[in-house]
């Protein structure tokens, strides 16, 4: 408890600027650190415990380390983490260009594309993500056979059995992306609200077009918002792809590891591979997410890469070298 | 400085009007802005828009380039009827992208600039009539650096919008409009969200532009520049127009009561 006087009692020491006044700086303040005992003694206790958990999985012959690293660049293992990476990265593009769409579709003056842009997102966030992988696993026997042609009217153009048509892997992609597009959509909406009406308005006064002003104008900045949820979405997804081994029917990074260890029961050294490969990607992906967001920040002042002259520069080069592939233009 | 700033602008099509509002009536819900504005501005003119906040000048301007929808009346631009196509005596919405086209040869400068944050100031000069015109990009270079070079911004060419001033920003936003080469430009209160000693560099170019013959319709609360570039001035008060005349007239010799009080408030 302080007294309620201290204030009075002890006032600032007043500090002599002498007679020149502003130009004799006082001394900078020298003062001893505040002592955090208590955050020391945490930091040992926790750093103790650390310490003793990788000691002993390090030491445990269960771990078999030695088949982890025998097993972490093999092949077999090396071809199904691509396949990972595949589903990945396929499966956030269909995301993500299915996410922008349903985004515009759901801010649109339009009740129908607003309203089924709603019942999507509905539908695809309101089941789970496990149970629509089997569902487009089993999609060859609710519809055996796929066609082209317009629907209510008769008309086909062609027809090709299902399975051939959607293969392990492609119903893998549509199971996740598709579900992804649900998500997305939302993280696109958000950041398209984000940007301020005043640019559409400057966008339309110029005579640009409603595509024009989106891809132009107004996605860009969107990016700057949009990009942390969606590597977070892509981390998540990257994970995600592991379900699919419920179909066993898409050799990523999981269902491999998971049919070798049914027959050699090497188990845990065989999991502690597909986690590594899984942390690795990660950390590749929060690498290149951090230049995205750059990319997308510029102008933003955050965090400038390029000076002015630097721009200015570039520019004027490239105005150099295009002067120079096209002569007799303008000057 | 040698060069004209709206060099090359389009030039009217006759000697009708370049701005035509008959009756032109507009509300927000239940609420009127606009409750039966005529208006004419002819091709050079420079054309203030006076008036209290919420007095309509600014919705009458976003009107003429059809940023708004006007609920009644007509409104016509070069002899262009905004957003409508005529057909017999029947009105039939415009596509928006004939709008659009209308809309690029009318330029308007915001108050709050609305540069595109993510491009530099040749950027934002540059997008409009590369994409829009499709104009060669070497060719939309060489215009913008003259433009951004005649609003005294040499030096700025490839700097982000962040990092000018607003008066810097806001004379971006008169090249970019320029660059469109206008036959018309509307200022929506251009220098009032500019740092006092900023909106004289504004003011300049603006008066430039003036006198080079540019068609302009500005709302502002700079009676300076009203009486000083102006050649009408009209007052809007409750969304109607209280006085119109020449500057001498309306700011010098006010016939109506609510310019003089508002004359009386803005010049004390």
């Amino acid at each position: 408890m302080e007294p309620a006087d201290r204030t009075s009692a002890d006032a600032p020491p007043v500090i002599d600027r002498g007679a020149g006044g502003s130009d004799s700086r006082p001394e900078a303040i020298k003062a001893v650190p505040v002592r955090h005992w208590g955050r020391w003694i945490a930091s040992v206790v926790v750093l103790y415990i650390f310490a003793a958990l990788i000691y002993s999985l390090a030491r445990n012959q269960n771990m078999e380390w030695g088949v982890v690293a025998d097993y972490m660049f093999r092949p077999i293992i090396l071809k199904a983490a691509a396949v990972t990476i595949e589903l990945t990265v396929i499966a956030m593009i269909v995301g993500a260009v299915g996410g922008t769409l349903l985004a515009i579709m759901r801010l649109s003056k339009n009740y129908v594309l607003s309203g089924l842009s709603w019942l999507y997102i509905w539908f695809f966030r309101g089941t789970p993500v496990y149970v629509q992988i089997v569902i487009w696993s089993f999609f060859g026997v609710v519809y055996p056979k796929i066609f082209i042609g317009l629907p209510f009217t008769g008309l086909a153009f062609g027809g090709w059995a299902t399975n051939k048509v959607i293969g392990g892997v492609v119903a893998a992609v549509l199971a996740l992306g598709l579900n992804e597009a649900a998500y997305a959509a939302e993280l696109v909406r958000a950041g398209i609200i984000s940007v301020d009406k005043g640019q559409t308005e400057a966008a339309e006064s110029l005579g640009m077009s409603f595509g024009m002003t989106m891809r132009r104008i107004v996605l860009p900045q969107a990016m700057r918002v949009i990009i942390p949820p969606m590597g977070n979405e892509t981390i998540s997804m990257l994970k995600t792809t592991s379900l699919v081994a419920v179909t066993g029917s898409v050799l990523e990074l999981f269902t491999q590891v998971s049919h070798l260890y049914s027959q050699n029961f090497k188990i845990m050294p065989l999991l502690i591979v597909a986690s590594l490969w899984y942390i690795i990607f990660t950390t590749l992906f929060t690498i290149g997410q951090h230049y995205l967001e750059r990319h997308y920040g510029r102008g933003f002042g955050t965090n400038e890469t390029e000076t002015a002259e630097k721009r200015a520069q570039k520019r004027l080069q490239s105005k150099v070298t295009a002067d120079v592939s096209e002569p007799g233009n303008w000057d | 400085m040698t060069q004209e700033l709206s060099a090359g602008h389009a030039a009217s099509t006759s000697g009708q009007p370049m701005v035509k509002a008959e009756q032109v009536w507009k509300s927000f819900g239940k609420l009127d802005v606009l409750k039966g504005v005529d208006l004419v501005v002819k091709p050079k003119e420079t054309f203030v828009l006076l008036g209290p906040s919420g007095g309509g000048k600014s919705t009458l301007l976003r009107c003429i380039n059809h940023l708004e929808k006007i609920d009644a009346g007509r409104l016509w631009v070069d002899g262009e009827l905004m957003g409508y196509h005529q057909r017999g005596s029947i009105l039939h919405e415009m596509h928006h992208k004939d709008v659009a086209k209308q809309r690029a040869k009318i330029g308007m400068v915001f108050q709050r600039f609305n540069l595109f944050p993510h491009l530099t100031a040749i950027q934002n000069v540059m997008e409009a009539p590369v994409k829009v015109k499709k104009m060669d990009k070497k060719q939309a270079e060489h215009e913008a650096e003259q433009l951004l070079t005649e609003v005294g911004l040499k030096e700025k060419l490839d700097v982000y919008p962040a990092q000018l001033s607003g008066g810097q920003q806001q004379r971006v936003a008169i090249a970019r409009a320029l660059a469109m080469k206008p036959k018309l430009m509307l200022f929506d209160e251009p220098t009032s969200a500019l740092d006092p000693e900023l909106v004289g560099e504004v003011l300049d170019v603006m008066k430039r532009l003036a006198h080079e013959g540019m068609t302009m319709v500005v709302v502002t609360h700079e009676i300076g520049f009203a009486r000083e570039a102006a050649d009408g001035v009209a007052l809007m008060d409750g969304g109607v127009i209280v006085e119109m005349g020449p500057p001498e007239q309306v700011l010098g010799d006010p016939k109506e009561e609510r310019t003089k009080l508002f004359l009386s408030k803005v010049l004390t």
